[in-house]
């Protein structure tokens, strides 16, 4: 009994400590608001929202509710700290890989690179693609066309929209293109290992990848056609271009400064995934008569991978949190239209806080388990 | 002689009681906030982060402005020095949360009064200290001169947390204009960004447009339509539940634009106390217990008339004499075709 109390004591002391802090500040709360006649309460979310949002990805306008706005503020938030991942991982493994290059140019322009670009706050990197590159940018009636279809300008990207006839037949032939490729890819395998035949998968998923798609534009009636943006006089100088799908500077120069700045990170990782390989494997591996290409897909990367995986996915995590900073540079991500307009037009501080705190642990931890189930299967499986 | 002592303590118990209950009485009429700031030796006030004219720092970091005047005249009022305040540079997306959750004590944010705010989220308003209007700024050379000359596609840049926020969609909507709004937390980014062309128009107060105008690169390159679309009126907040401080906030102003009124100004205060008007010489505190419902001594109102000035002084020190506005337009007194008018103080 002694022994158990002994044991359960300090856990017990722990949890009660716990409960009376939170309890004593929601009490604080309470009775704080009650005082001054706040009421505490989700209904303000069907209510219609009455502000416009200048780049959504679902139809929305000041005509719905606040839910459609924080949804517009979620799917932004997604959509940049998306592009900045992909972005950024491309970018850190060139550049990590790039680190360990014996030409001394390549190396140590890297090397310049991840010092100069981790080494600068984020705020500040993003207020200079956004204020300093901005500015630099043409007014859309001086903008040059790139490609003669698209535009450059202050006011944003604009590029072609594609119009789609018949594009569920497309979606469908890529479908399908990726499931023969799939298939091919386990029957090669099995006939390595069984008969150490070898097939050159990779010229065979690329042309499965290009023919299908391109068969269902011959005989699956499917047709592309662009919509190229026309500019438009609004004033005497002042224009704008319409048609198209525009993209707002903002987005352009935070996804450009998240992703340069987390790919130093990344590329760090990389490099001491790499360099976290033993030389004495890489001999092995060259000593029984693997290509150097198979040495780095085979023997190496594997390794190295199990290596790199854990802090990327901490910078993976950063990246999205560090998305917040878009409220500074006008970009409608969840921090600004929900976290910003919406609780000013409401006033609900503590329940839009929460929300957005709670939404952001949702984002933080689903990147968290995607990346740990994708770090167990890539682990040495001991037999 | 015990009789006597019986009837000695019951007197004294007598005496006590009334005396803890007048005592009571008046630490009841002397608020919260107010035995807080008397304590602390400052009034903690939130400003904006920078808006000429209204609230704005200089280079060694000394306050100026009307929304300023008022947080310095309650200063003067309840601690006897206008310089007693701590000053906190609030974004339009922060202020209301400074104020209710006890942060600042004041806030005199160039801040539109409206149902909402008033009724909704455990604010009062206590005033308006400058009469506004939204409106619309453009490049010159765009060759603008009206709204009615705006196009689909227009881009606006402006705050977030702001009423001309909602203003702007009311106006583009009811007149089918399809609109690109730019929206940035910190006013400062709004005018870098208007400046370098990102938008086509800056929107906000038409006061805070003339007031941004002077930081522009050129300023003679910009100018602000002559259309107002709202009404906004602005003025300074408090916290909701302490009535008593919520009501010196309020006399405070009113005292400076009442002064005005009546003609006494920082110089000639001191004088007007042997003034044959009771009207004057309660404003001076010459006549009547004008302090003792709020908890202060009488000469609460002088103090404010001598360190921060009348309302006439404070506009023309801080937005007339800066170039800003020039013209009072509606912020002149109701004798002078204006529309301040404030309660008389009696």
């Amino acid at each position: 009994m002694n022994f158990k109390l002994k044991d359960i004591g300090p856990q017990l002391m722990t949890v009660i400590a716990v409960v009376l802090v939170f309890g004593f500040f929601t009490y604080n709360a309470q009775v704080n608001m009650e005082n001054r006649g706040i009421d505490f309460g989700y209904g303000f979310l069907s209510q219609e929202s009455s502000f416009d949002v200048q780049f959504s990805l679902i139809e929305y306008d000041g005509s719905h509710s606040y839910f459609r706005a924080y949804l517009v503020g979620l799917l932004n938030t997604i959509l940049v700290s998306v592009i900045g991942i992909i972005l950024a991982t491309i970018l850190g493994v060139i550049v990590g890989i790039a680190r360990l290059s014996p030409n001394y140019l390549i190396n140590k322009f890297a090397a310049f690179y991840v010092e100069f670009f981790r080494n600068i706050p984020l705020l500040l990197q993003i207020f200079f693609w956004y204020f300093a590159a901005l500015r630099a940018l043409p007014l859309p009636q001086d903008a040059e066309a790139m490609f003669g279809i698209s535009f450059l300008t202050i006011k944003g990207l604009f590029v072609p929209a594609f119009i789609w006839q018949n594009l569920n037949v497309f979606l469908y032939s890529v479908l399908a293109a990726i499931i023969a490729i799939i298939i091919i890819r386990i029957h090669a395998k099995k006939l390595q290992e069984t008969q150490g035949k070898q097939i050159p998968v990779l010229l065979i998923s690329i042309g499965l990848i290009l023919i299908l798609p391109l068969l269902s534009f011959l005989i699956g009636g499917v047709s592309l056609s662009f919509e190229v943006p026309v500019l438009k006089q609004l004033a005497t100088t002042s224009f704008i271009y319409e048609g198209g799908v525009s993209l707002p500077p903002e987005l352009i120069a935070l996804a450009l400064s998240l992703s340069l700045y987390t790919a130093t990170f990344i590329a760090e990782c990389v490099r001491a995934g790499i360099q976290g390989v033993g030389k004495g494997q890489k001999e092995a591996a060259a000593s029984i008569g693997l290509t150097p290409n198979q040495v780095l897909k085979l023997v190496v990367m594997p390794q190295a991978l199990r290596i790199i995986i854990p802090p990327t996915t901490n910078q993976y995590l950063n990246l999205t949190k560090n998305s917040s900073l878009a409220a500074a540079i006008a970009y409608p991500d969840l921090v600004l239209v929900f976290a910003g307009t919406a609780l000013m037009q409401t006033g609900k501080a503590i329940e839009i806080v929460s929300i957005t705190m709670f939404t952001y642990l949702s984002l933080s931890i689903s990147i968290s388990l995607l990346m740990n189930w994708y770090n167990r299967k890539i682990a040495i499986t001991e037999k | 002689m015990f009789k006597y002592l019986k009837q000695l303590t019951s007197l004294v118990a007598m005496v006590a009681v009334l005396f803890t209950f007048t005592t009571e009485s008046m630490a009841a009429k002397k608020s919260k906030t107010l035995k807080n700031t008397q304590k602390k030796g400052f009034v903690r006030c939130g400003v904006s982060q920078g808006l000429p004219g209204f609230s704005n720092a200089d280079a060694a970091g000394n306050w100026t402005g009307v929304d300023v005047d008022v947080c310095r005249a309650v200063a003067a009022a309840v601690l006897g020095d206008a310089n007693k305040v701590k000053f906190t540079p609030l974004s339009a997306k922060e202020r209301f949360t400074a104020l209710t959750s006890g942060e600042i004590d004041i806030l005199s944010r160039n801040t539109t009064w409206t149902l909402s705010r008033d009724a909704d989220i455990g604010l009062t308003f206590v005033g308006v200290n400058f009469y506004d209007g939204q409106g619309f700024m453009v490049r010159k050379s765009s060759g603008i001169t009206s709204v009615d000359q705006f196009k689909n596609g227009i881009s606006a840049c402006t705050n977030i947390g702001t009423t001309t926020e909602l203003n702007m969609r009311d106006f583009f909507n009811s007149r089918g204009i399809s609109y690109e709004p730019v929206a940035f937390e910190k006013a400062d980014e709004v005018v870098a960004a208007y400046d370098a062309g990102r938008c086509d128009t800056y929107t906000t107060d038409k006061s805070g447009l003339a007031a941004q105008r002077t930081k522009m690169k050129n300023p003679d390159e910009h100018i602000v339509l002559p259309e107002t679309i709202s009404k906004e009126p602005l003025g300074p907040v408090v916290r909701q539940g302490d009535s008593v401080w919520e009501d010196i906030v309020r006399w405070s102003l009113n005292t400076m634009i009442e002064a005005e009124e009546y003609g006494i100004t920082s110089a000639n205060a001191d004088s007007m106390k042997t003034s044959d008007n009771p009207q004057i010489k309660r404003l001076v505190g010459a006549e009547g217990e004008m302090g003792a419902a709020f908890g202060l001594d009488n000469e609460w109102n002088l103090r404010i008339i001598k360190q921060v000035g009348n309302y006439g002084e404070s506009y023309k020190r801080n937005i007339a004499d800066t170039g800003i506005l020039p013209d009072r337009g509606p912020n002149e007194l109701w004798t002078k075709g204006g529309i301040l008018y404030v309660p008389p103080s009696r």
